[in-house]
């Protein structure tokens, strides 16, 4: 299956300056280490293209997220377009390319929490923090995900930062959470 | 066999057959948009994405996409009860709501495809409103991706992944925010394009279209300080006809260069006339590495790949970057015109180069970047200014009001518009190696072809391979139309397993005659193989059909270039490659 060999880190330089199509740059930068877990990752699945969303999972978990050039490097390895790989990672919302927080904030929009107020403690959290679902503060502390359901409806409307768990949170209370990891 | 009835005709099909499939054998048309076929070459794209080809099929609860759902026996169907048809109207109607309704300035109006739908429906309202995808343009120096018009039929996908192999395209997001794009949204020009235009070819929008040098050239044919050249590919002459109601395969060879004298331009020449002096080249090129193959130089690089086609360049670039010195170093006819036309015919009529303009006429796209790439420029001057397309020159003498039917037949001016039957076909698959077939016989074994057609080379198979005997020397042969198909003769090059001493790649499907560039053939295969047949007629006409016999290269090479490979010939006539990286954000390090 492996039809192309892993890209040896040593032959490519990342210096170039990437600008998105919503004017971010982004400077890349790859360190000699992560290609090497990145292809670890895609030898273990064989470097089948077919085990894409499995590698994409795997390589998502050691780095927290999937920038462009991490992308690059599974694609050849895996001997796909970097396009269809970017597709994917655009398809499915649980890929992000975008670094999640220090302390990333899922709040639970579940039907139970969602008929207990969720929708305004997301909106409380999203003026506080300035920033949209899925994305990230500048300071690199803070980022807001909703997700669905974590089992614990009765405590909702529940509020996860990183691994501790809120319970009965209500927009008033939001300042307060943030406030903890602030300091 | 399966029997089943549609619109109450009883058909009988093989199994495995789609009911759009089982239709048209029945003789019922359904309409379709998302779907796509050249029938012949097994090019298809079904994602029964738009469900415009719904039918209603008896017993079933819901109507059933025909593209791809498969007979069964005693089907019963109907292709255009009310309810089928109101849900027709309704999806297209759906589909139009999301797209822009600029059809009076749109490049594809007339020739759209959701625009015949939407005068087929009798679309006459819009009743649902709401917002619109809004993207950003994306022009590069062949394509512009306009994808706010973008239907999501995936076509230009499918030829972009299946067959070209190339990958610069791809669907991404999902839902209402799905659009086709390269990887990060990224500009084409970025990614591993190769210009090759099957993706404009086959779009049924106005979504991807080609960049539009028509303007350009009308300025500078205005301009009384401009000599301005224009030559034509072997291609055009084959498919031009078909903008103006000609049955296609009409050769038009002569209305054309009327056509371009009454357009203003200064001398109309042939590029076939370049394909002649590329043959001198690049057959010259194919015996020296042959014979040195064959005297035990293990410095020489076997097969000799054809050069001519741009996508193809682009191609191995971007995915070949280590097997850079196996292709031909000739340039591709337009270059080599080019060269010609602003040195030595320059110095003839006594034109300084920046006073000239040369303009091509393709049936390809990638040959717009082609004539901007660096190394085809003079202190910054270009040997080719622009490049437009068989579609653009029809647009363009629509615009001039010619009556293009009734104009009599010319010939092209002298004399870089003397051409050969050998230079001709270049603008079919397996043309190229036929044509160096010719010469290079001839050259080898110093006697005269008895029958100058190779019809082992011609064909429209994907990958077809013969051997030719030149007089005991057996010379093996591969050809290779389709990027997806030149990658498989490629792997195995690369990996050593390949024991052709020539190979013939051409990028588009049929070659030229399907170039990117071409009157749309709206997936009829058909046509390509009448384009085909037209270029063959005119090599047949032609009195001379070797290159090395035509008279004008001859004294070209007499007066100023010496002999095929001198020094003069390697400066204005060879290029060289260079590696291109696919990834996005990854370099080679240099």
């Amino acid at each position: 299956m492996s039809k192309k060999i892993n890209i040896p880190p040593e032959l490519f330089t990342y210096t170039e300056r990437v600008t998105r199509a919503n004017g971010l740059e982004v400077i890349v930068n790859l360190p000699k280490e992560k290609i090497e877990k990145i292809n670890d990752i895609c030898n273990s699945f064989d470097n089948n293209p077919r085990e894409l969303v499995n590698v994409l999972h795997e390589t998502q978990h050691a780095f927290g997220y999937l920038p462009a050039e991490v992308q690059d490097v599974i694609a050849n390895n895996l001997d796909l377009s970097v396009a269809h790989v970017y597709g994917v990672v655009t398809f499915y919302s649980f890929f992000t390319m975008i670094p999640k927080g220090e302390y990333p904030i899922s709040i639970c929009t579940g039907t139970a929490c969602y008929v207990r107020g969720a929708e305004k403690v997301l909106e409380e959290f999203k003026k506080e923090l300035d920033i949209k679902v899925g994305e990230t503060t500048p300071d690199g502390k803070f980022s807001i995900n909703c997700l669905r359901c974590v089992g614990a409806c009765g405590l909702a409307p529940v509020v996860l930062v990183g691994e501790k768990v809120y319970g009965h949170v209500s927009p008033d209370r939001v300042k307060l959470i943030l406030d903890k990891y602030k300091r | 066999m399966i029997t089943l009835t549609i619109d109450k005709k009883k058909v009988q099909v093989e199994k495995g057959t789609t009911i759009l499939k089982a239709a048209h054998k029945a003789g019922v048309e359904i309409p379709t948009l998302c779907h796509f076929e050249l029938c012949d070459m097994g090019i298809e794209n079904k994602p029964g994405g738009c469900r415009l080809c719904v039918v209603e099929v008896e017993g079933r609860r819901n109507l059933a996409p025909s593209c791809i759902t498969e007979v069964d026996e005693g089907m019963v169907i109907e292709t255009h009860s009310t309810r089928v048809l109101n849900a027709r109207t309704t999806v297209l109607k759906l589909i139009i709501s999301d797209h822009p309704f600029d059809c009076l300035v749109c490049a594809k109006s007339g020739q759209c495809e959701l625009q015949s739908l939407a005068t087929q429906f009798g679309i006459r309202s819009m009743p649902y409103e709401g917002e619109q995808s809004k993207y950003r343009k994306d022009s590069s120096p062949s394509i512009i991706r306009d994808v706010d018009k973008c239907i999501m039929c995936r076509r230009c996908e499918m030829m972009c992944n299946e067959v070209q192999t190339v990958g610069a395209l791809s669907a991404i997001n999902r839902g209402f925010m799905s659009v086709v794009a390269p990887a990060f949204e990224m500009n084409l020009e970025v990614s591993p394009c190769t210009y090759c235009g099957q993706c404009v070819s086959v779009c049924p929008t106005g979504a991807l279209t080609e960049v539009d040098h028509t303007n350009d050239i009308i300025r500078f044919l205005a301009d009384p300080s401009k000599t301005v050249v224009v030559q034509t590919a072997p291609a055009v002459r084959a498919a031009l006809g078909e903008e103006f109601g000609l049955e296609p395969g009409t050769l038009v060879t002569g209305k054309m260069v009327t056509a371009l004298r009454e357009l203003g331009f200064d001398y109309v020449f042939d590029t076939v006339f370049a394909a002649d002096l590329t043959i001198m080249e690049e057959g010259t090129e194919l015996l020296q590495r042959v014979r040195g193959h064959l005297a035990g130089d293990t410095n020489v690089r076997l097969p000799i790949l054809t050069s001519c086609c741009p996508g193809w360049v682009n191609f191995f670039e971007h995915n070949f970057p280590d097997l850079l010195d196996v292709p031909s170093t000739s340039k591709s006819p337009q270059q080599m015109f080019g060269a010609i036309a602003k040195s030595y015919f320059a110095e003839k009529i006594g034109v300084n180069r920046n006073e000239m303009i040369v303009v091509s006429i393709m049936p390809c796209l990638a040959k717009k970047y082609e004539c901007q790439r660096d190394e085809f420029k003079v202190d910054g001057n270009p040997d080719v200014d622009f490049s437009i397309s068989t579609r653009e020159l029809a647009a363009f003498i629509k615009k001039a009001n010619i009556d293009f039917l009734n104009l009599p037949d010319e010939d092209f001016d002298d004399p870089l518009g003397e051409s050969t039957g050998a230079g001709v076909i270049f603008g079919n698959t397996g043309g190229v190696i036929e044509a160096a077939c010719r010469t290079a016989y001839e050259l080898h074994t110093g006697k005269k072809l008895e029958k100058v057609e190779f019809t082992e080379l011609r064909g429209m198979k994907g990958i077809r391979s013969a051997t030719v005997d030149f007089n005991g020397l057996d010379l093996n042969i591969g050809i290779a139309h389709g990027l997806g198909n030149a990658r498989k003769l490629l792997d195995d090059v690369r990996s050593g397993k390949s024991n052709y001493h020539a190979i013939e790649v051409m990028a588009c499907p049929g070659g030229c005659i399907g170039g990117g560039g071409q009157p749309y053939h709206h997936g009829n295969s058909e046509i390509l193989n009448k384009r085909a047949a037209a270029i063959y007629t005119e090599d047949e006409r032609k009195i001379i059909r070797k290159s090395h016999e035509n008279p004008s290269i001859i004294k070209l090479y007499e007066e100023f270039l010496g002999e095929p490979g001198s020094d003069k010939a390697h400066s204005l006539l060879h290029t060289e490659y260079f590696p291109k990286s696919n990834a996005l954000t990854m370099h080679l390090k240099s």
